[in-house]
């Protein structure tokens, strides 16, 4: 197995006004290839600010990242967008898709910032619903598609550009019990075939599915433990 | 990154944003409609009086050189002028015989008076009167007949041209030549008609004139009175030569001393030029500040539109930031859909003032749009787009991905 993810001593501090306040107080995580973590803690726990940097949404105040072999703690806001655009696949909560756009233009989506001509991407897009299991559903807009179909896409989305790590923050938390559990077993599906798949979650339940659980309580690491998954 | 992949892309979203809220995108660009119609307007109507004007100004003739009394758009007091001697046909006579550098020479003196024809009569007819050189010195085409002779002219004969204003005002569909016509109270005989001239600067008609020999016009209407000598230079480009050729030769005539000043005038087409160059220059920069305005206070327009745009959107901007926009790919996106909305707006003005200058052409000055006004206009719209947009895409482009993606 080789290191996907090397965070040393991370810390993020939030300044408002006179008050500083520490969302995280040095953070240590090493993720390998093919690894299925859960990140899980309370609201407030920094779990989101952890999220955020290892999705190179935002940037730690000090401490050292390395994903994939890239050094991006000191990145600015462009070549960061590109880390983001090639390195990660994020899957939303609130599935973040374009609402204006079928499903086969949101796939696509990262890969007009890519660059890549407009066959190459129809293709991969294409295939890349047809993963989920959308083949049918293309061209279709968010609002036509069904909580668990608009995950799907969201998944197709992360998905299309090969990314070193999907990054998924609560993805069932807007989904019933029974499409939440489709969306983990697609989860799990992609694991299986290598993807490395990170989890941020407040459920035990969804937790469950990982292999690896690391707890987060007030801005430090509380536990990281290893389990067998229950798919 | 590939820039047209942006590019195009941005085009796609533009177009779907405008059409998402067709009401709002058309209520923005009204303010650049409303501009670019004005500012095209004015060019068009301003091109309009340049043409009117350089198609009077024709009549006067660029290489002709006018000796008179007065000095047009001159500087000097009116007593100056008034207090002059008169210019007569002695100077006249004296310029011709010792000019080099002019191919023809004419004098001319003139004033309004009635003219009848049968029981039909006009009033204020320009009556002219000059020598049979007269044609070739202002360059005069004939329509009908001919121009009198020169042995008409030295002898006076009660022989007449007439512009096109009295052939229609007396004659009709008839044949004018041989007609007898009275100018005053005195009898002419018709010999030519001269073509169209049209009028100068729509002030006056030049087709409402009848020409006379000069001799008989001291005859009738007295010698009291100061001949304007009108000469053809042999060479527009030696305009200048001919020129000081003139003075020196009217200073000799008119007996001024060494150090004397000139007491007459040598006109040209070029102080007409000037002096409308200056006048519409203002009109022109007044106008188009004016108009410009207008399409400032539609820029502020879409600006404010464009920050309500990317402020709807902050969620949007955070979802494409998330997968891999840039700065350069949102600032470029919101760039391109304020460009867009202008050049729609630059284009429906363009639809509107272009017919209008059409109506202008047909019922008020010859003009027409110039292609180069059009390219103006989309170019204009353009710059404006840029510049309302810019800060709203700015804005946009620097936004926080975290923060806007919690954005709801």
């Amino acid at each position: 197995m080789s290191t996907i993810i090397d965070i040393k001593n991370i810390t993020k501090l939030y300044e408002m006004g006179t008050e500083k306040l520490y969302a995280l107080k040095g953070v240590d995580v090493v993720i390998e290839r093919n690894e299925y973590v859960a990140i899980m803690g309370p609201s407030g726990s920094g779990k989101s600010t952890l999220m955020n940097i290892i999705g190179c949404l935002d940037t730690p105040t000090s401490g050292d990242y390395v994903l994939n072999g890239k050094d991006v703690h000191e990145m600015d806001d462009d070549e960061l967008a590109e880390i983001r655009n090639k390195e990660i696949g994020f899957v939303f909560q609130t599935f973040n898709l374009l609402p204006r756009s079928n499903a086969l233009h949101n796939v696509e989506l990262p890969l007009i910032y890519s660059g890549l001509s407009k066959t190459a991407r129809i293709k991969r897009a294409e295939e890349s619903l047809a993963n989920v299991g959308l083949a049918d559903r293309m061209k279709h807009k968010p609002n036509e598609l069904s909580g668990g179909q608009r995950q799907r896409v969201a998944v197709a989305r992360a998905l299309v550009n090969n990314p070193s790590i999907i990054l998924a923050d609560e993805p069932t938390g807007n989904l019933d019990t029974k499409t939440g559990e489709e969306i983990m077993a697609l989860f799990a599906e992609l694991n299986k075939k290598g993807n490395t798949i990170i989890l941020v979650t407040h459920e035990e339940d969804i937790a469950k599915h990982a292999n690896r659980i690391i707890k987060i309580r007030d801005g430090m690491i509380e536990s990281d433990t290893y389990q067998t998954a229950r798919h | 990154m590939n820039i047209f992949v942006e590019i195009k892309e941005s085009f796609i979203i533009a177009y779907n944003a405008i059409t998402g809220n067709k009401m709002r995108s058309i209520l923005a660009a009204l303010g650049i409609v409303i501009g670019i119609t004005a500012v095209t307007l004015m060019q068009t109507a301003i091109e309009g009086i340049n043409r009117a004007f350089e198609s009077s100004i024709g009549a006067i003739g660029a290489d002709v050189l006018y000796v008179q009394k007065f000095e047009w758009f001159g500087k000097e007091d009116f007593e100056v002028y008034r207090n002059r001697k008169d210019i007569n046909l002695q100077h006249y006579e004296f310029l011709k015989k010792y000019i080099q550098s002019a191919s023809s020479v004419s004098p001319t003196v003139g004033s309004p008076r009635t003219v009848q024809y049968g029981s039909l009569s006009l009033e204020s007819v320009f009556v002219i009167g000059t020598t049979e050189e007269y044609q070739k010195t202002v360059g005069l085409n004939v329509d009908e007949g001919r121009f009198f002779t020169s042995k008409e002219s030295e002898g006076g004969y009660p022989v007449c041209m007439i512009g096109t204003d009295v052939k229609n005002g007396f004659f009709n569909n008839m044949n004018p030549i041989g007609k007898i016509i009275k100018v005053g109270s005195y009898s002419f005989r018709v010999v030519g008609v001269i073509e169209k001239q049209g009028s100068m600067l729509g002030l006056f008609s030049l087709d409402n004139r009848v020409i006379i020999p000069i001799t008989k016009f001291y005859k009738l209407f007295g010698t009291r009175r100061s001949v304007s000598i009108n000469i053809k230079a042999n060479d527009l480009n030696n305009l200048e030569e001919t020129k000081e050729e003139v003075k020196s030769i009217m200073r000799k005539a008119r007996k001024i001393p060494a150090g004397g000043r000139d007491d007459f005038g040598v006109n040209e087409q070029a102080a007409f030029k000037d002096t409308y160059n200056q006048l519409t220059s203002l009109i022109k920069v007044i106008g188009l500040l004016i108009t410009g305005l207008s399409l400032i206070v539609g820029s502020v327009g879409i600006a404010n539109i464009m920050f309500v745009s990317v402020k709807e959107r902050t969620k949007e901007i955070g979802i494409r930031k998330a997968i891999g926009a840039r700065r350069r790919t949102i600032m470029i996106q919101f760039l391109i859909e304020s460009v867009v909305i202008c050049l729609g707006g630059g284009m429906i003005g363009l639809m509107i003032s272009f017919p209008i200058s059409l109506i202008i052409d047909a019922f008020a000055l010859p003009t027409a749009m110039p292609l180069w006004v059009v390219v103006l206009g989309l170019f204009i719209s353009m710059f404006f787009g840029v510049l309302s947009g810019f800060f709203p895409a700015y804005n946009a482009a620097k936004l926080d991905p975290v923060e806007s993606l919690r954005y709801e």
